[in-house]
């Protein structure tokens, strides 16, 4: 398939991703409501292109507000943003960690279909409404309802940890944790360069030692410590897709907008076991549709954004984008080659792990990040895009490999 | 009697106070432990939280249901494999309410003592208030067919004295806990010449599965805990005494001895602060009731009774948040310093900064206790820490020197005295019970 209309993202913008680690987080204290991460990171899509009367259509991205937060029909919630949203059509879509990727995906077909040139995407999830024992029930219904009985206390954890000892088993483990640990220790020093990120504000000095912490399996899973997740956030990303003619409405310059190469979408059986826990089968499908409809190879591509919940899926992702053969993605981390300044910087701004993981809005985040990036607008996260390489990708995963969004972005 | 079973019946007298909820909490907790034990699935088990006020049982049982979630909440993976056979439970929200339910429906609130004349076992929680405990004891002991075993959680009054004066015939024995008993590790258990072995046995066995540690004392009005706790808080007096005598004003003195027993002996708190801790009310109290088994030593403070003359106790409040005492706190530091002559708080800065020139700086290699107690070359930096202390002779550190002098006596006389069987156990319960660095008995000084 090949996309028959020029689809474009602009105007992103990242809320702070909130909870463990940034200073302003107190468990005990008030913090920003659901609503008020919508509004935030609403607006400042919408000053960005010129106010709401240029929206013909919204998207939102939520896993499950209904039980972090007992709030449904968050669609409702774009008139709250801006009065100038009333009556215009809205949606929330949902597909587990994929979610925000879904609402690129929706965004993308709605300009594809002509029944759009500007969608408002708003991505967002508060978890920390709930104690981490609380959210792992809740970020269970991510895996099939019937094997919540069987899974482990920390379900998702329990999966992939599940993932890494298949992995350790047969590719070793020493490696295999090194490279882990290196990947917690890009994520935190890119995180590090984001005020917006999570672990902006980690101060660790050797992270490589801190994140070959043993695991302890009587208290957490087995094959993990904490340094192995992402954490649990509370955040908001958005930003705008539009058609050339948005972007005219907007009166938005072509170079500070990134254009949509291709899009690949991918769905697994929600109660079928991964036919094989040392790939992420769904992610590589996912991925070739999206490199085949932008028509590219990955030595095109100057950055990507992969879904890094735990750090073995960092190592998994790299597996199955191809930058590295089956059991070879500890090597190709412990190289430096996704490190910031190696062959394909990886996660610039720290990922899922670094940077943080509101679920909803995660696959947004990716979106904005690489927009950042490909218009020059990082800051001090920036990396250097060559003219050879004028491609980015990003990678959203819902649940253990089920519900995939592969978008590549092109610079303009 | 099996130990499954003598659990069956068992009631804590006092359970709304600080103590005897958590003891409640602890048993409640073993109880459901034996519950878990499919042995046990036939077995009954009952549990009256016995107070006197119907309001202060209904808070007990929220607390109680507040730590059983808590507990839940923390050991949830274990929980999980519990109730792995439960199909209806699946989340761990409902392992966790589960479990706190299971807990709850142990525990019977109750205001009278009838309701113990059943009971197997009769942990006693009361005030320390002798006549009033040997009057309970001795009631339950006179209705209750079971010949019940009584644990009594007094930390001042000698096991032998109440076993004679409630006709106990050896049927009790000191199982002192530590405040708040749900957090602290450690126990001081006392036997008497007359205790039965059985009684030993049980209580091994329940401490050892509850998840704690024990210190044996011998039968002495204060044991361990107290008999140095008290006498720590003597020698700071007197070295107040000392100080006005060099023309220093009450609160400075106050200021000063604190922060030597603090900040230059790396404690957790300063002397005065721990006594606000425990209540300067129950500090007298204890002191009284030691007073006449301790013949040859006057254990008594007039710093203590001028403060309660003034109405001021110490002590906390239900949230845990602490009342005014030695001092006044905002947000748990130490603002303001009580002055009886003046009756009122005087403000910390209105002190601190004579206090602390003359003081004179602390010893290099001095850290707090927050960031030294968990380190794992501890020993080294304390070793190092008071070697340089030694050396120096300001006046803070001649004053934390005789402290430390007088601290390792007071050590020692516990031992000399037959109240601690050996050194080691007065170091541990320093350690485990007081949260101190390091013991009095040590190679540091």
């Amino acid at each position: 398939m090949k996309l028959r209309r020029k689809v474009y993202m602009v105007a992103g913008y990242n809320t702070i991703s909130m909870g463990t680690g940034r200073s302003e987080f107190h468990p005990q204290k008030p913090r920003p409501s659901l609503e008020e991460y919508i509004k935030e990171a609403g607006e400042q899509v919408l000053e960005q292109i010129g106010g709401a009367a240029h929206v013909d259509e919204c998207v939102i991205s939520n896993f499950i507000a209904a039980r972090y937060n007992k709030q449904a029909n968050l669609a409702a919630f774009f008139p709250y943003i801006d009065k100038g949203l009333t009556h215009k059509p809205c949606v929330r879509v949902e597909g587990a960690c994929a979610t925000g990727g879904l609402g690129l995906a929706t965004g993308i077909k709605s300009i594809l279909a002509e029944t759009a040139d500007v969608v408002l995407v708003v991505g967002v999830e508060v978890q920390n409404s709930v104690k981490a024992v609380y959210g792992a029930d809740i970020l269970a219904a991510a895996g099939w309802y019937k094997e919540r009985k069987a899974g482990h206390a920390h379900f998702f954890p329990g999966k992939f940890s599940d993932r890494a000892g298949a992995y350790f088993e047969a590719y070793g483990r020493e490696k295999t944790r090194k490279a882990m640990a290196r990947w917690y220790r890009n994520a935190i020093e890119n995180a590090r360069l984001c005020p917006t990120a999570q672990e902006f504000e980690n101060k660790t000095d050797d992270l490589e030692k801190l994140a070959l912490t043993e695991p302890n399996p009587r208290t957490f899973v087995d094959h993990f410590n904490v340094y192995d997740c992402s954490k649990v956030s509370d955040g908001a990303s958005a930003i705008a897709i539009v058609s050339e003619e948005g972007l005219k409405r907007c009166g938005i310059d072509k170079k500070d907008a990134i254009e949509v190469a291709g899009l690949g979408q991918a769905e697994y059986d929600l109660t079928l076991p991964p036919e094989n826990p040392l790939r992420l089968a769904t992610t590589q499908a996912a991925f070739k549709k999206a490199m085949a409809m932008a028509g590219i190879t990955k030595q095109q591509l100057s950055t990507v954004e992969c879904h890094d919940c735990f750090t073995i899926a960092a190592v998994l992702a790299v597996e199955a984008l191809g930058f590295a053969g089956p059991g070879e993605g500890p090597d190709f981390i412990l190289k430096g080659h996704t490190a910031r300044d190696g062959k394909t910087p990886f996660n610039t701004t720290g990922g899922l792990i670094g940077w943080g993981h509101p679920t909803g809005a995660t696959g947004v985040h990716q979106a904005v990040t690489i927009w950042e990036q490909l218009t020059q607008k990082a800051g001090n996260a920036q990396i250097s895009i060559s003219s050879e390489k004028p491609y980015a990708l990003s990678v959203n995963m819902g649940g253990d490999d089920k519900t995939l969004v592969a978008v590549v972005y092109k610079k303009t | 009697m099996k130990y499954e079973e003598k659990l069956e019946n068992v009631a804590v007298l006092g359970a709304a106070g600080k103590m005897g909820s958590g003891i409640l909490y602890l048993t409640a907790t073993e109880m459901v432990r034996q519950k878990f034990n499919p042995a046990n699935k036939n077995r009954q088990f009952v549990l009256y939280a016995m107070d006197t006020s119907h309001e202060a049982l209904s808070k007990l049982m929220a607390y109680i249901k507040q730590q059983a979630i808590k507990y839940a909440e923390k050991n949830i993976l274990t929980l999980r494999e519990i109730y792995r056979q439960r199909e209806d439970l699946i989340d761990n929200e409902q392992i966790i309410i589960e479990y706190a339910d299971e807990l709850l429906r142990i525990i019977r609130p109750v205001i009278r003592i009838e309701s113990a004349f059943d009971s197997k076992i009769v942990f006693e929680a009361i005030s320390e208030n002798p006549e009033l405990k040997v009057e309970l004891m001795s009631k339950i002991n006179d209705n209750n067919k079971n010949k019940p075993w009584f644990f009594t959680n007094t930390s001042a009054i000698p096991i032998s004295w109440l076993d004679q004066h409630a006709r106990l015939n050896g049927r009790i024995m000191g199982v002192h806990f530590y405040n708040p008993p749900a957090v602290q590790k450690l126990l001081e258990v006392v036997k008497t010449e007359n205790t039965r072995p059985e009684l030993s046995y049980f209580v091994t066995d329940y401490i050892k599965s509850i998840g704690k540690m024990f210190v044996p004392s011998y039968d002495v009005a204060g044991f361990i805990g107290n008999g140095y706790f008290m006498r720590d808080i003597l020698y700071a007096e007197q070295l107040i005494n000392e100080l006005q005598n060099d023309e220093f004003s009450y609160p400075e003195t106050v200021y000063m001895v604190n922060k030597v027993s603090q900040d230059f002996l790396i404690r957790p708190m300063g002397i005065f602060q721990l006594v606000d801790y425990v209540g300067i009310d129950v500090v007298q109290f204890i002191m009284s009731v030691m007073q006449p088994h301790v013949e040859k030593e006057n254990i008594q403070s007039e710093l203590i009774d001028i403060h309660l003359n003034n109405a001021v106790k110490g002590g906390q409040f239900a949230d845990g948040t602490q009342k005014d005492g030695f001092f006044r706190y905002e947000k748990g530091k130490i603002e303001a310093i009580f002055d009886p002559g003046k009756k009122r708080y005087i403000s910390v800065s209105e002190v601190s900064e004579k206090c602390d020139e003359y003081l004179g700086p602390l010893p290099e290699g001095w850290s707090p206790w927050k960031k030294l107690v968990h380190r794992p070359d501890k020993d080294e930096l304390l070793k190092k820490y008071f070697s340089q202390l030694l050396a120096s002779n300001s006046p803070g550190t001649v004053m934390a020197k005789s402290y430390l002098q007088r601290f390792k006596e007071i050590g020692s006389d516990l031992v000399k005295n037959k109240v601690a069987f050996k050194f080691d156990d007065v170091n541990a319960v320093l350690i485990y019970g007081f949260h101190h660095a390091y013991g009095p008995v040590n190679d540091y000084f």
